[in-house]
């Protein structure tokens, strides 16, 4: 295995699309993945590949079933990909890395119902063997961050939905991953709800310069989020479309959803994915369309 | 209000115990009969028949001591052995499948007909009836152990993963303690098991001890005597459920609330 | 309308596949179920005929089993397994009658709901063993003394599932039950008893297992007539292998009434609208 060649430090700005070069985080090549079982083969994900840069916030979309969940859990690191590989800053992914956290859909699952908000947010800095000095602030800072720094000893399941997916995000941020991948994460949530963590997770990725992977059912959310948005092709997977969306950096609910520029882009998406949802196929992968 | 609430929860609590222990106090109260003393005699006799003096030598030291002692090792060792044989087998679902049936039985075969069997390797000392114990207690906690892990969410082992929990915490911060209501439920059937083989290894065959002392005064007829010793038997077992309770409130405090936030649709 | 902590995990997709892929499981499961048992039955017949083990305290399983051929060819044995069903079959009877009605006349009336919990917490845990002496000294070795003990022991069994599910009595039913002026016996038996109904069967299938358990236990400890009491003889006559071969029985005895029970909870709430996860109560 070989050393991340370039240290990144979390302090650093991004979001810029200055166009000055920038590493790649993010490898994935002729990702494949085929599910057996019953003595029959369903071919989840026939083959990705892309790459996300370091500092870069992409987002990941496509119809129903279009194996998005798939993508990122062996992203992660939980599934083994059938074919090709997954590669997180030089290092072939076999196993969850060190420099990734995951925010899941369901927030009511993925926090610990017997540990406290604090807890759950500290609990992975334990693992990583982090002095008490340096945990207390991180877990400050972090719980701060995402407005809930008042309740640090309640737990998980006093607080509501969007209070609770702020946790998961408190948690993941505190860990100063190198790349955060977010399944869904909203899709449970309320609207105005939903509006907030959106500008939240923008909030945090400009001021702490992570590469946030986001992957999301909801087109509008995409455009909103993304600098770039991956358009998947229904089951087997393969990726469709990949749009850059070139809206500016200072987004607010307001303003950026009634620009001309998000109407656009939103409608391309949304052609996109309904010509996923009828099965067609990126022209020179299927030789059959 | 809250005062007022407690004071009448209070009163409510203790009518009928009170009730009920004043209504034999007063049936009782000219019994002739041989087997029904009154109760007022029977409480009399509490004192020197367990309390004697000097309090060392007197049978709460003598019998109940040595009893408790052994259900608390057997139970203990039933604990500790259940869990970790059931966060193993939890664990693996092909070895899960491979186990269930032998362990149903085993679950299943009512544990007392074991001392007879048990009393062939190890007599009837102490050693027996602490395997006794712990036979018996050892597979509700471990098939509810088995079922916890089992239960455990996939979104949580994912979660677990992902922060690269190291081996010891994912055992005790994540897969006990995410089994603990289940492991609690089949500590809490094993109590009851628990406190039955400490009687029964004892009337069936002992030389000390509470249901062999007790067995003793209903076979030479001093039926006072006997009703003291089912009384001391009743207090334990309410004794030991409460000491259980005072563990159990804490350790499932989250449980409680996670569950009625579920209910509630939080 | 989305409710996120019931989806579960999507994996493996394909919704066609999933069917007989859970069949596919569950033989699998069963394959690997009777491997065990056969692992266990070999280990069972190897390791006292390697001398590991001293086979005057563990017979190999062939003895046992043939201790268990001559056995099941004498009338003896088949009178004793009779009476030890008649007493489980009794005792478990009345238990479940007697708790049924208590549990729902005191889970339906607030006070009388209030005065008994602490009481009922209280009594619970007296062991029914503490009842032996008494039982012997009252009705001897005969078949009484063992039911006394079975019905103290899974009457509460019954009676405690019983007041958890009228607790359980959605409040808006009870209210709306009561704002048509139902009577108080077709409130019970409209709104308390469906909602109990799964509760009781939890706790018929509890107090199952726990008759059956005392009924052995009284058998084996006061010397009433069957399976247990047989145990007990053969252990004073040194017939090891014949013990062995009784305590299979009353092994196989439990598998039987378990899965009888849950089938039967299973079938009389297959109608029941409330899906209820049962975990620790």
């Amino acid at each position: 295995m070989t050393v991340p060649t370039s240290h990144r430090s979390l302090g650093r700005a991004a979001g810029d699309d200055d166009g000055t070069t920038r590493s790649t985080m993010l490898d994935v090549q002729g990702l494949q993945k085929t599910y057996y079982g019953s003595g029959q083969a369903v071919e989840a994900i026939r083959d990705l590949t892309f790459t996300v840069d370091a500092g870069e916030l992409v987002c990941v979309v496509g119809p129903s079933g279009a194996g998005k969940t798939t993508l990122l859990r062996c992203v992660a690191g939980l599934l083994p990909p059938t074919a090709g590989e997954v590669v997180l800053e030089d290092t072939v992914i076999s196993e969850p890395p060190a420099g990734m956290a995951v925010v899941f859909q369901e927030y009511g699952r993925s926090l610990f119902p017997w540990m406290t908000v604090a807890q759950n947010v500290e609990r992975p800095l334990k693992e990583k063997r982090l002095p008490k000095a340096r945990r207390r602030e991180l877990v400050g800072e972090a719980l701060e961050a995402v407005g809930l720094a008042d309740v640090p000893t309640s737990y998980p399941w006093q607080l509501s939905g969007g209070m609770q997916q702020r946790v998961a995000i408190a948690r993941a941020i505190a860990y100063e991953p190198h790349i955060l991948l977010m399944d869904e994460p909203f899709a449970a949530v309320d609207a105005q709800t939903r509006a907030d963590l959106e500008d939240l997770v923008r909030a945090l990725w400009q001021r702490l310069g992570v590469t946030v992977l986001f992957v999301t059912h909801d087109i509008d959310e995409s455009v909103y989020l993304g600098q770039r948005v991956l358009v998947l092709s229904g089951r087997p997977t393969e990726i469709l479309a990949n749009v850059d969306v070139d809206l500016p950096a200072d987004r607010d609910q307001l303003t950026t959803r009634s620009a001309p520029e998000f109407t656009r882009l939103r409608g391309e998406i949304y052609e996109l994915v309904q010509r996923a949802k009828r099965g067609e196929r990126p022209s020179p992968a299927d030789p059959s369309h | 209000m809250s005062v007022r609430h407690a004071l009448r929860t209070v009163v409510l609590a203790l009518t009928l115990p009170v009730v009920l222990v004043a209504a034999w106090w007063f049936a009782t109260a000219d019994s002739t009969s041989f087997y029904f003393p009154p109760l007022a005699e029977i409480v009399e006799t509490f004192q020197p028949t367990w309390l004697e003096d000097p309090v060392a030598s007197s049978r709460i030291v003598t019998e109940a001591l040595p009893s408790l002692g052994r259900l608390t090792v057997g139970y203990l060792l039933a604990l500790v052995a259940g869990v970790a044989l059931g966060v193993a087998i939890g664990s693996s679902a092909k070895l899960r499948a491979f186990t269930e049936p032998v362990l149903e039985f085993f679950r299943a075969v009512p544990p007392p007909v074991l001392i007879p069997i048990l009393m062939l390797f190890a007599g009837i000392g102490t050693q027996m009836k602490i395997l006794v114990i712990m036979w018996g207690c050892i597979w509700p906690i471990l098939l509810n152990t088995v079922e916890g892990v089992r239960g455990l969410d996939e979104v949580l082992r994912d979660t677990a993963r992902c922060y690269r929990m190291r081996r010891t915490s994912m055992l005790f911060h994540m897969i006990i303690r995410g089994a603990s209501p289940q492991i609690v439920t089949g500590a809490r059937q094993a109590l009851s098991i628990a406190i039955i083989l400490m009687v029964i290894s004892e009337m069936f065959a002992a030389n000390n001890g509470l249901g062999f002392t007790i067995v003793q005064f209903q076979r030479s007829f001093a039926i006072p005597e006997m009703w003291s010793g089912i009384i001391l038997l009743g207090l334990l077992g309410v004794a030991l459920s409460l000491i259980f309770r005072a563990v159990e409130w804490p350790v499932l405090a989250w449980y409680r609330g996670y569950r009625q936030a579920q209910r509630g649709g939080n | 309308m989305t409710t996120a902590p019931d989806v579960r995990a999507p994996l493996p997709p394909a919704p066609a596949a999933a069917v007989p892929a859970r069949r596919r499981r569950s033989s699998d499961n069963l394959v690997l179920g009777l491997g065990g048992v056969a692992t266990f039955a070999a280990l069972l017949e190897v390791i006292p005929r390697t001398g590991l083990v001293d086979d005057r305290y563990l017979p190999p399983l062939s003895s046992m089993l043939s201790a268990l051929a001559d056995r099941v060819q004498t009338p003896e044995f088949w009178e004793a397994l009779r009476q030890t069903l008649t007493t489980w079959g009794f005792g478990l009877g009345i238990a479940l009658v007697v708790g049924v009605v208590l549990g729902v006349v005191i889970g339906s009336v607030e006070i009388l709901r209030a005065a008994t919990a602490t009481t009922i917490e209280f009594l619970r845990p007296i062991p029914s063993v503490a009842l032996i002496p008494l039982a012997v000294l009252l009705y001897g070795t005969s078949m009484q003394s063992t039911l006394l003990l079975v019905v103290y022991a899974s009457f509460w069994q019954v009676l405690v599932q019983v007041l958890y599910g009228v607790r359980d009595v959605d409040p808006v039913a009870r209210e709306t039950a009561r704002s048509y002026r139902f009577s108080r016996l077709s409130q019970i038996r409209t709104v308390t008893w469906p909602t109990t109904l799964p509760y009781a069967m939890t706790g018929l299938r509890l107090a199952a297992a726990v008759a059956l358990i005392l009924t052995i236990t009284g058998e084996l400890i006061i010397g009433t007539p069957g399976l247990g009491n047989l145990i007990a003889v053969a252990q004073t006559s040194g017939a090891v292998d014949s013990m062995y071969a009784l305590v299979l029985v009353t092994g196989a005895l439990g598998v039987l009434v378990n899965i009888l029970a849950r089938r039967l909870e299973r079938r009389v709430l297959r109608w029941h609208p409330s899906v209820r996860r049962e975990s620790a109560s």
